[in-house]
């Protein structure tokens, strides 16, 4: 199957990969799919307590070059958005930027899962983190 | 399975080395066709155009030497008699013919066929649509290193099984069946043995008569022939076996399949097995050294690879190895300068891998991560060299980006992972 300049692109230079330490407080961590479906995505997002901006995203997948590009363009994506702006990222805009044949939407939808998976851990470590005495005002 | 297609250019570009890209390394899907079976094949497209079936002029004759001549070399490289040599279009129809052939004509004596889970789908396909029509199929599993237990095969035949199909060599993992010991055990429970063979002829000693074959399956696009062609030998006597044909008409190959013959194929096909038959020691030979090379300079620099089947019983060009933590069809998109395939399925709807590698036990995971090489004729030392620093690099660089090997090497046991469902 032939891929498009953008998919190979992203698969022969892949944007923000790595790995940011998921202990911390500021970091979201999201990992998403699973080795026998043949798609794994582990996306990590950096956010500013104060503004709710991410500063930082990192990725690393295991997949095939639509889900290596759609996840490297989720990173690309997210960061300098707020939470709220980056949780209004939609699969469909990723098919269309890298145009994903249908064979390869569930790769873009992994992506958007990630973004999700990414953010809600991190919200949540966000909500342990409260003090106690604000929860109860 | 899934191949790349390799992305490059129709025309050949020479690299730094002096090989010339994209390097062919898909000999299990097809091979390039020989110059010496062109070259044999030219004049029948245009001064030598009869058709084989015309008796009474000279043109018609031609064809019809022509055609005896390929009958008896393919004979010979399989050790039949040019008489029990029919011509079809290639495997697939060869095994549409002998299955449905066998399973038709000796309907009366029984319903139930026996195979194995890795065939190819011409035959699983075929024993499927048998099944629909009241037949009864058994699917032999395989053991881990793809090999079918013959124990399992001899419980497995009743006194209503009338054919055993089962392959010569798989066309992914290239696993030679004990097709000997099966096809005695056959014959000594009166069942009719049917090989499609195609991935093993000319590359491996097939001989009907010591091996006990009653049908065999051949195509020549697999052994440096031209596509569109291909031939099914059908044993003539200890035992006669009759097929009911597929394709009515003229009455053509003994009844067994009407239509007027390809001629040209015929005789490409002819030509590729006569050379086989000459070649095949040396070749065989060579090429296993080429295939081992490829696998001892990959596995020596990578961790975590697995040869996928066994590695003793197998055809010498095949080399098939999963490289774990790194998707395969990421992998073949990697190395786009050569032409190879996956047992990934990332572009089938079912997501499915390899049924053949799942067939093993190889888990899913795995699966995904294989790439099949197919060496043949033309492969050259260079090319291998060439071929597996650059599965090398690419798996390194792959790794590098993969959250399986980043979690494999922090200690977390991937299996224990309670893996997040996925939204489609």
């Amino acid at each position: 199957m032939a891929y498009s300049d953008k998919v190979i692109d992203h698969y022969n230079h892949p944007r923000n990969v790595g790995s940011m330490d998921k202990g911390s407080a500021d970091v979201g961590t999201g990992l998403v799919g699973a080795p026998e479906c043949g798609d794994v995505m582990k996306l990590q997002i950096k956010v500013n307590p104060q503004t709710n901006v991410i500063e930082e995203a990192k990725f690393k997948t295991f997949g095939c070059g639509s889900a290596i590009a759609s996840s490297s363009l989720a990173t690309e994506w997210v960061k300098g958005k707020t939470i709220d702006q980056a949780l209004e990222i939609k699969n469909t805009e990723i098919v269309k930027e890298l145009a994903l044949p249908p064979v390869k939407i569930h790769c873009s939808v992994l992506a958007e899962d990630a973004i999700r998976a990414a953010i809600g851990d991190w919200k949540k470590k966000q909500e342990a983190a409260k003090p106690v005495a604000v929860q109860t005002q | 399975m899934s191949n790349n297609g390799n992305t490059a250019t129709q025309e050949s570009t020479p690299s730094a080395n002096g090989i010339k890209l994209p390097i062919y390394m898909d000999n299990h899907a097809t091979t390039p066709l020989d110059p010496r079976v062109l070259e044999e094949m030219l004049p029948y497209f245009m001064e030598k155009f009869g058709n084989a079936a015309s008796r009474n002029h000279p043109f018609g004759w031609a064809a019809e030497e022509a055609v005896e001549l390929s009958r008896e070399r393919i004979a010979k490289l399989i050790g039949a008699t040019a008489k029990e040599i029919i011509f079809t279009s290639g495997a697939t129809e060869s095994d549409n013919l002998a299955i449905k052939g066998v399973a038709e004509m000796y309907r009366e004596k029984g319903n139930h066929i026996i195979t194995a889970v890795t065939e190819h789908k011409a035959v699983l396909d075929t024993c499927k649509h048998l099944e629909k029509g009241g037949f009864r199929v058994t699917y032999l599993p395989v053991q881990k290193d793809g090999l079918v237990d013959l124990d399992e095969l001899k419980r497995a035949i009743d006194d209503k099984t009338i054919l055993v199909t089962i392959m010569a060599a798989n066309n992914e993992i290239g696993v030679l069946q004990p097709i000997a010991e099966i096809g005695k055990l056959c014959r000594e429970r009166g069942v009719i043995f049917h090989s499609d063979a195609v991935q093993a002829i000319g590359k491996v000693p097939v001989d009907v008569t010591k091996m006990n074959l009653d049908i065999v399956s051949i195509t020549a696009h697999k052994l440096y022939g031209p596509k569109g062609v291909g031939a099914l030998y059908v044993r003539r006597k200890n035992p006669r076996v009759q097929l009911v044909p597929i394709i009515d008409g003229g009455g053509h190959e003994r009844g067994m399949r009407s239509g007027t013959l390809n001629v040209p194929g015929i005789v490409g096909l002819g030509k590729a097995c006569a050379i086989a038959a000459e070649d095949m020691p040396q070749e065989a030979c060579k090429i296993a050294g080429l295939r081992n090379r490829l696998k001892d300079s990959i596995m020596s620099r990578l961790d975590e690879t697995y040869i996928n089947g066994s590695v003793e019983h197998r055809l010498p060009g095949n080399l098939n190895i999963s490289f774990a933590y790194v998707e395969g069809e990421s992998l073949l998109m990697g190395i786009n300068d050569i032409a190879v395939s996956s047992g990934s399925a990332c572009t089938s709807a079912t997501l499915e891998p390899s049924y053949v590698l799942k067939a093993l036990g190889t888990g899913d995971d795995l699966a995904h991560s294989s790439i099949r090489f197919g060496i043949g004729r033309f492969n050259t030392e260079a090319e291998v060299d060439y071929v597996a620093d650059r599965v090398v690099e690419t798996v390194q660089r792959l790794r590098e980006l993969s959250p399986l090997y980043e979690m494999a090497k922090e200690g977390v046991d991937l299996k224990s992972v309670k893996w997040a469902a996925e939204a489609h």
